[in-house]
């Protein structure tokens, strides 16, 4: 029964379609239905399998339908063509191509049932050219597409036609969405389509997050003082989820990120449920623990392989296959995260720490679609720390306690390529853009003077030497408005739209079996011979073969031909890189070579982190603990100390012909890292004579030749000082001018902004072969002009990104004079798991010098003996 | 603006001997002969930046002016009678004209008391005016001889192929420029801030020294590392 305020906001062929299903409309359906009548936008927190996306759309479907006759369509010239009348009414937009297609299919149900006269249409990377130019000409009335199309949608001479009839945005998945620099580049698409679309109002649809009124403001266009909200809706929640951890009986590991201690009890379990799905959380561990599940599946259970690096023919066959209950179990990575319908999921398990609280609760959700039922989740943790973690967000899914992170400041790089795209559309004056680009809440803030850095960078490149007037992308011209200096430019914007720059991937291919080695000839061929061998590869290798996937360049650069490694499944054998494309063969080998260690993509949480320091200190709390992790902590506690909540455990030993000082700050790896890359800086100063680091999740190892806990007893060495917050001064900046994870970051930086294209008219061109690299670019800018805006948007994005700059400063700044040393004969039992991770680790991550003389030392002791 | 400067008295160069010549290898990738006080830089692809900018990437404008500071500390450091630019000395032909003013001074001082020669490359084939130096196709010099492309002559130093070495140690991987040397020739690494690099277990240098039996003497931050060819991966 729908409350009695709502009563006819439905128009009968909608109840009577609701009604023929057997079905209710739910209160959010209809409460979303009142919004949208009166003109108000809103935010839906609704969980997973509560009709959100059907009532993000209801709106749309009344309003369209109740137009009786279907609208007479004129044709009007646009300056730049023909189009039809009527045009757009709603658009969609989702993260993910797949989902958009996916809501497509399941909206033209009712849209058939009801008979409605109206036409629905995708628009993805995959849609035809044709079909794009007819969709300009002749708009739909509703567009499904994602971020990116919207902003090559806007940059073109004909969107104020386009747009101008637009009524309704519908932003799915908008929790995910506004994380990254996608979610960026679709607010300031949002903030035109205002400027576009007087009427338009909005939706957003999204998963529970900490701080619904910052995803309500990036709904709504913000005035130049105080904000704007959307509405705010929130459906009922669904039954509490049932989380539990797996009470292992086999012996929990000590460090590292394997299941294999797990793996009869995880079978079990799938053999108890109908469908299981199986959340890892990087692609090398799916594929490790899909690999292990088959070599023990003795009944033959079909189980499958999801991850987002797999061939997009194969990641489709097993959504089908899902969807059509024909799997008992699928291992997949946050490539499932997001709300693809899966059909009947009754157990989900999280092999690993789930990282974060909301995180946990959203793949939780994934389990018993429908609304009423408990959902079944069971955490499988690795080692004994993520044992605490998993206890932890337990205890903090039954505490509803949400811990989504703050909504971004919009990226600078991002403000770049789509003022370039603004000028593609149409000539703009710098003040209304401005103005323009400040109703999108993550840039409400953006001082004038970024702004006009970012209309210089984009005009002739942002430099202080004023040397590129001549080869300006955008001009002024008389009436004060830029616009593009020459269609080329337009259409080289056109290549290179986008946020997302992943690591390169290469294609896998597996070798056609016919390949002979040459390589033992080789010496003895002439020269003319060695000119006809194809370059890059020892081996003839026949072009071609299947596809498997892909893999990043970064991982295939650590090998060599021969190396073992597990992918799609299987054991694979290096065998070259040819051109782009990894040459790779099957191995009869039983354990890969290479172990492809990658720890969790996502930090530990804040949240998350602060409840585990807390069950640490708390022995009381310690009964919750499975027998052996409980022991673990007592004997930490008599052996040396398990700190309070608030303080920082610094532990020194000897061992072996070292000195180690092992710190717990429980922040995550990477500022964990940078910790450990600016902790050796100043050991090293300090005469310490550092050799090496290496850092997990929870803690930081360091280690050198000097006494480090004599040295602090007699006073030599001061820990307040060793991790003063004066760190992130001129170490830091020392660091960052030859990090290699901050020109990864500039990268990017360079790549959106703009300065580096991929795509070039008529050649697809990856990293390999344009000439130019970024990281000289980096070198000589740092050194020029150190203040460019494209370094300062690589800053910004190290503060929270691969060198989580802004969570160590916290740390640093939570620390300060609550650091606890203890002095110890011998390695501790808390220090056990990291001391287990040196030698698998890389160590003292950027010294690449050392590492080279390292190589040659070797070749010296080779050479001697 | 605080910059990190590596003083290049801290350096260690590697001798490499030539055709029986040993000649110092610097790790900036400069080659000084103390013989004939000869310092050899190569590929500098000056005006690189403009060149990229007059076709649609705005890259930084700063690459002369490193590349010349580069150039200043080495020839401070050595005091050469004689400075040898082996070729791709401007990224294309118009280069020494888009040349700015600082720059332009700064190498007529560095030109100043010693000979100054210009090797033609093939970026930069024709003599240019209002930079001084005089041109050649090549430079004989004792046993040794200076040109831009490499012909594997006996004696030959050369540039153009822009040679980096790749060598990987506890699963990192470390790229870095390097002279390619066996005992009669050698190529030397590119000098040019923004010069790219082709890796020694390409083809070319095969094809070049016959084998794979060079020895590619990677830039450190201070000093040289010499590994065998055999020894450097493919990219």
């Amino acid at each position: 029964m729908s409350p009695p305020e709502y009563k006819g906001l439905l128009p009968d062929v909608f109840a009577q379609w609701f009604a023929r299903r057997g079905w209710t409309p739910r209160t959010h359906q209809l409460e979303l239905l009142a919004k949208a009548k009166a003109g108000r936008s809103a935010l839906l927190i609704a969980p997973t399998g509560g009709g959100k996306t059907l009532a993000g759309f209801l709106p749309s479907l009344v309003e369209l339908g109740e137009k009786i006759t279907p609208r007479t369509k004129k044709l009007i010239s646009t300056g730049s063509g023909i189009r039809r009348d009527g045009g757009l009414h709603t658009l969609y937009i989702s993260p993910l191509k797949a989902l958009a297609v996916d809501i497509a299919r399941n909206l033209e149900m009712p849209v058939r049932e009801m008979n409605l006269p109206m036409r629905l249409e995708t628009r993805t990377g995959d849609t035809p050219a044709s079909k794009r130019q007819r969709q300009r000409r002749d708009p739909p009335d509703i567009l499904l597409t994602t971020p990116e199309q919207l902003a090559l949608l806007l940059a073109s001479a004909d969107a104020p036609y386009m747009f101008g009839s637009l009524r309704r945005v519908v932003l799915d998945e908008l929790h995910s969405l506004v994380m990254s620099k996608r979610g960026d580049l679709l607010s300031l698409g949002m903030a035109r389509l205002f400027q576009l679309a007087p009427l338009m109002t909005t939706v957003g649809l999204s998963a529970t997050v900490a701080e619904p009124d910052e995803l309500c403001r990036f709904l709504a266009p913000q005035p130049l003082d105080g904000d704007a909200k959307a509405d705010l809706v929130i459906a009922r929640a669904g039954a509490q989820p049932h989380v539990t951890m797996l009470d292992t009986s086999e012996r929990l590991p000590w460090f590292g990120h394997s299941a294999r201690h797990a793996l009869h009890e995880i079978y079990a379990l799938i053999k108890q449920h109908k469908t299981t799905l199986i959340f890892v959380n990087t692609r090398s561990q799916a594929e490790f623990t899909f690999q292990s599940l088959w070599g023990i599946n003795d009944d033959n259970l079909a189980i499958a392989l999801h991850h987002g690096s797999l061939d997009v023919a194969q990641r489709r066959k097993v959504e089908d296959a899902m969807t059509a209950g024909k799997l008992r179990a699928v291992v997949c990575t946050s490539s499932l995260d997001l709300g693809v319908d899966w059909g009947d999921v009754d157990l989900v398990v999280n092999i690993g720490a789930p990282k974060g609280s909301s995180r946990l609760m959203q793949r939780v959700g994934r389990s018993n679609h429908r609304y009423d039922e408990q959902s079944k989740a069971v955490l499988v943790p690795y080692n004994r720390f993520e044992v605490l973690e998993c206890r932890a967000a337990i205890d903090a899914v039954a505490a509803n306690a949400q811990d989504t992170p703050p909504l971004r400041i919009g990226a600078l790089d991002v403000l770049c390529q789509h003022i370039l795209g603004r000028a593609v559309g149409e000539p703009f004056l710098a003040d209304d853009l401005y103005a323009e680009v400040r109703s999108a809440a993550p840039y409400a803030t953006l001082a004038r003077t970024d702004f006009d850095d970012a209309v210089d960078f984009v005009a002739t490149g942002g430099y202080a030497l004023k040397a590129y007037e001549r080869s300006a992308k955008i001009r002024q011209g008389e009436d004060g408005k830029w616009r593009v200096a020459h269609p080329r430019v337009a259409q080289r914007y056109r290549m290179n739209t986008g946020t997302i720059v992943e690591a390169d991937m290469l294609k896998v291919r597996l070798m056609r079996s016919t390949g002979r080695r040459t390589g033992d000839r080789q010496s003895k061929m002439g020269k003319s011979a060695m000119a006809d061998l194809p370059r890059g590869g020892k081996t003839m290798i026949p072009r071609g073969g299947r596809v498997l996937g892909q893999v990043e360049e970064y991982f295939i650069e650590g090998l060599t031909s021969g190396d073992t490694f597990v992918f799609a499944g299987e054991i694979l054998k290096y065998e070259a890189l040819v051109e782009n494309e990894v040459y790779v063969s099957r191995s009869t080998a039983t354990d890969p070579k290479v172990p492809a260690y990658e720890g969790g993509k996502f930090p530990l949480s804040t949240y998350l982190a602060a409840r585990v320091r807390g069950i640490l200190a708390d022995p009381k709390a310690w009964r919750a603990l499975p027998d052996q992790v409980r022991e673990w902590l007592e004997i930490q506690e008599w052996r040396s100390l398990l700190p309070p909540a608030g303080d920082l455990l610094v532990e020194t030993f000897p061992r072996g012909s070292k000195n180690y000082l092992v710190c717990y700050p429980f922040e995550g790896r990477l500022a964990h890292q940078t910790l450990g890359m600016l902790l050796t800086r100043r050991l090293e100063r300090a005469g310490m004579k550092p050799l090496g680091f290496v850092a997990n999740e929870y803690a930081l190892a360091v280690w050198g030749l000097s006494d480090l806990g004599l040295a602090i007893a007699r006073g030599d060495l001061a820990l307040g000082d060793l991790f003063a917050e004066d760190m992130l001064g001129d170490d830091l900046e020392e660091w960052l001018a030859e990090s290699a994870l901050m020109k990864r970051t500039f990268r990017s930086c360079a790549i959106i902004a703009g300065l580096i294209e991929r795509r070039f008219p008529g050649e697809e061109k990856s990293r390999r072969q344009v000439t130019i690299s970024t990281d000289l670019v980096y070198d000589v800018l740092r050194k020029h002009q150190p203040d460019h805006i494209l370094l300062r948007a690589a800053r910004a994005d190290a503060a929270t990104g691969l060198l989580d700059i802004k969570r160590l400063g916290e740390l640093l700044s939570r620390i300060q004079g609550r650091i606890v040393h203890k002095s110890l004969d011998h390695v501790s039992p808390l220090a056990v798991p990291v001391m287990l991770e040196i030698g698998r680790e890389t160590v003292y991550g950027e010294a690449a010098d050392t590492l080279l003389a390292e190589a040659a030392g070797e070749l010296v002791k080779e050479a001697m003996s | 603006m605080k910059v990190a400067v590596q003083s290049v008295e801290a350096r260690q160069g590697g001798t490499i001997a030539i055709a029986g010549v040993p000649v110092i290898a610097d790790p900036s990738g400069a080659l000084y002969w103390p013989e004939h006080g000869l310092l050899a830089v190569s590929d500098l692809h000056l005006e690189k930046g403009s060149s990229y900018a007059a076709r649609g990437q705005l890259l930084p404008p700063y690459d002369t002016a490193a590349t010349l500071a580069r150039l200043t500390r080495l020839i401070a450091h050595y005091a050469p009678r004689v400075v040898v630019s082996l070729g791709d000395s401007f990224h294309d032909g118009g280069g020494p004209a888009r040349l700015g003013a600082a720059d332009r001074d700064n190498l007529a001082a560095m030109q100043r008391g010693r000979d100054w020669i210009w090797i033609t490359g093939n970026h930069d084939p024709e003599p240019a005016h209002n930079i001084g130096g005089a041109f050649h196709e090549s430079l004989t010099l004792g046993a040794l001889t200076f040109r831009h492309l490499p012909t594997g002559a006996a004696g030959e130093v050369c540039g153009h192929l822009h040679p980096v070495a790749r060598i990987s140690q506890r699963g990192r991987s470390m790229r870095r420029r390097c002279f390619a040397a066996d005992a009669m020739r050698l190529v030397m690494p590119a000098f040019g801030a923004f010069t790219g690099g082709l890796n020694v277990r390409d083809a070319a240098f095969a094809d070049l020294f016959g084998t794979l039996a060079f020895t590619a003497h990677m830039l450190g931050d201070t000093r040289i590392y010499a590994f065998a060819a055999t020894r450097c991966l493919r990219d």
